[in-house]
């Protein structure tokens, strides 16, 4: 399959890669997909309190090269924008922003699963009312 | 395709993409095009005329392959009836076995990695009344014999296994399959397209009924295989599935491809005079590339059996990375991944999936698949863009984070992906 230069520039250059302290009340963390199923996405984004500006956001991802774009691109739409701003990213943007063909689909659904389930954990840690996002929770049980 | 030449480990040059897919194809040897080509010009004959020298220059040339397929498997040449190709041969086999023997029972015993050319004909004779049984494999790949013994009953016509198996290249045990089979008076059919020319394949010693193979996985051309139906002790009968001039003693009607069976012979002659010595360096190389993974990469697991393996191959998964993001970062390299984001059906490999390996495995799986062309330099080439990449892409796995945080990945209560 032929992937779009806009996929392959993500992939081999991909944006905000890395963590942050997901404990820190200015961070939300979003943790979608599972590994049985090809694709996991993690994207956080830090928060100005007093703006409700998401100043950063940083993602890392398990799974094919249309999952790690879309992702990627999420990290750079998101930052700047407030909270309820990013909630109104569509996958559908992402898809025709990255030309992504139908079997691809499913990642730019990640892609905004990714970012509201950031943005849940976000208003959850900050008192704020959210609808429950999907989520996956690391159980407590370290090996 | 752009190809162009780069310095790669050492100073040998290696010419870029490399293939590494040889379960998928081979390339036909030079030798074996060069032995075709007559074949498409003056000697154009259809070798089912039986009145002019055209005819019997191509009837000739079709006995001497068949000689030459007969003698690398260890059987007659009356014994070879050419096919379209493997999938062909696999059809043919069991349900010409099915259809001829059906008064004296209606069970058939499989196992789940078979070829699909295997399985989904199972399938279609379920549902003409047949009972399939369909035996797991244990965590290398191969039957548990034991298994097999208790699948057979009164009712058994016939165990269908492969000699070897496409994705993960395990030997399965046909000797003993084939003798279990002669004890009880079944029929053994084996899909022994990945194994000829690669391992020892005998169908006297393995106690081989039907043996299904093509020529395109041993260097011969595409389009051309064979099905071995043994003459005696016992005879096989099979019911033709294809309707016509009454071609290769009634089994298969249809103009032979003679320029692609001559190339079908060539490449078994030559697999004939230089399997053994082929089969130690193919082995060498793909040891090699094993080591060199192993050696500087942590959490790599091997799929299939290490001991009762075809010597080109090597299956392995990467623990935390995903197979078609490996496979976009090592472009210039052609192998094979068992994730579903490769596979038409978007699911993993049911060959690894059957192993018990976890689906979160196979998604993470390349099949390498070395060849009689692959060299040294290039086995040291893929080596290190393998490893680059793996490490470059679990830094952005979220998974390989989790596990060197010490989070056990199987106890986390993963959402559930919402477009499943």
């Amino acid at each position: 399959m032929a992937y779009s230069d806009k996929v392959l520039d993500h992939y081999n250059h991909p944006r905000n890669v890395g963590s942050f302290d997901k404990n820190s009340t200015e961070v939300g963390t979003g943790l979608v997909g599972a590994p049985e199923c090809g694709d996991v996405m993690k994207l956080q984004i830090k928060v100005n309190p007093a703006t409700n500006i998401i100043e950063d956001a940083k993602f890392k991802t398990f799974g094919c090269g249309s999952a790690i774009a879309s992702s990627s691109l999420a990290t750079e739409w998101v930052k700047g924008k407030t909270v309820d701003e990013a909630l109104t990213i569509r996958n559908t943007d992402i898809v025709k922003e990255l030309s992504l063909p139908p079997v691809k689909i499913h990642c730019s659904v990640l892609a905004e699963d990714a970012i509201r389930a950031a943005i849940g954990d976000w208003k959850k840690k900050n008192g704020q009312h959210s609808q429950p996002q999907p989520q996956a929770q690391p159980v407590e049980q370290r090996a | 395709m752009s190809t162009n030449v780069i310095s790669g480990n050492g100073n040998k040059d290696v010419k870029l993409p490399i293939y590494m897919d040889n379960h998928a194809t081979t390339r036909t040897d030079p030798r074996v095009v060069e032995e075709m080509l007559p074949y498409f010009t003056e000697k154009f004959g259809n070798a089912a005329s039986r009145n002019h020298e055209f005819g019997w220059v191509a009837e000739q040339a079709v006995e001497q392959a068949r000689e030459r397929i007969a003698k690398l498997i260890g059987a007659t040449s009356k014994e070879i009836i050419f096919t379209s190709g493997a999938t062909e041969s696999n059809n043919l086999a069991i349900k010409g076995v099915a259809e001829m023997y059906k008064e004296k029972g209606n069970h058939i015993i499989t196992q789940a990695i078979e070829h699909k050319a295997v399985l989904d004909t199972c399938k279609r004779l379920e549902k003409y009344g047949f009972r399939v049984t369909y035996l797991p494999v244990q965590k290398d790949g191969r039957i548990d014999l034991d298994d097999l013994k208790r699948a057979m009953d009164d009712k058994t016509i016939l165990v269908t296994i492969m000699t070897a198996n496409n994705e993960i290249g395990a030997l399965q045990p046909i000797r003993e399959i084939g003798a279990l089979c002669h004890e009880r008076g079944v029929l053994f059919h084996t899909d022994a397209v990945q194994a000829i020319g690669k391992v020892p394949f005998n169908v006297i010693q393995d106690n081989v009924d039907l043996a299904s193979l093509t020529a395109h996985k041993l260097y011969g051309p595409k389009g051309v295989g064979a099905l071995y139906v043994r003459r005696k002790n016992p005879r096989v009968q099979l019911v033709a599935q294809i309707d016509g001039g009454g071609h290769e003693r009634g089994m298969r009607s249809g103009t032979l491809n003679v320029p692609g069976i001559v190339g079908f012979g060539k490449a078994c002659a030559i697999a004939s005079e230089g399997m053994a010595e082929e089969a130690v360096k193919l082995a060498a190389l793909r040891d090699r590339l094993k080591d060199a993974i192993m050696g500087q990469l942590d959490e790599v697991y091997i799929n299939g059996s290490v001991e009762h393996r075809l010597p080109g191959n090597l299956n392995i998964s990467f623990a935390y990375v995903e197979g078609e993001s490996l496979l976009m970062g090592i472009n210039d390299i052609a192998v094979s991944s068992g994730s579903a984001c490769t596979s038409a059906t978007l699911e993993p490999s049911y060959v690894l999936k059957g192993l018990g390996a976890g689906d979160d495995l196979a998604h993470s799986s390349i099949r390498f698949g070395i060849g009689r062309f692959n060299t040294q330099a290039e086995v040291d080439y893929v080596a290190e863009r393998v490893v680059d990449t793996v490490k470059r892409l679990r830094e952005l796995s979220p998974l390989y984070e989790m596990a060197k945080e010490g989070i056990d990945l199987t106890k986390v209560q993963w959402a559930a992906e919402p477009t499943h």
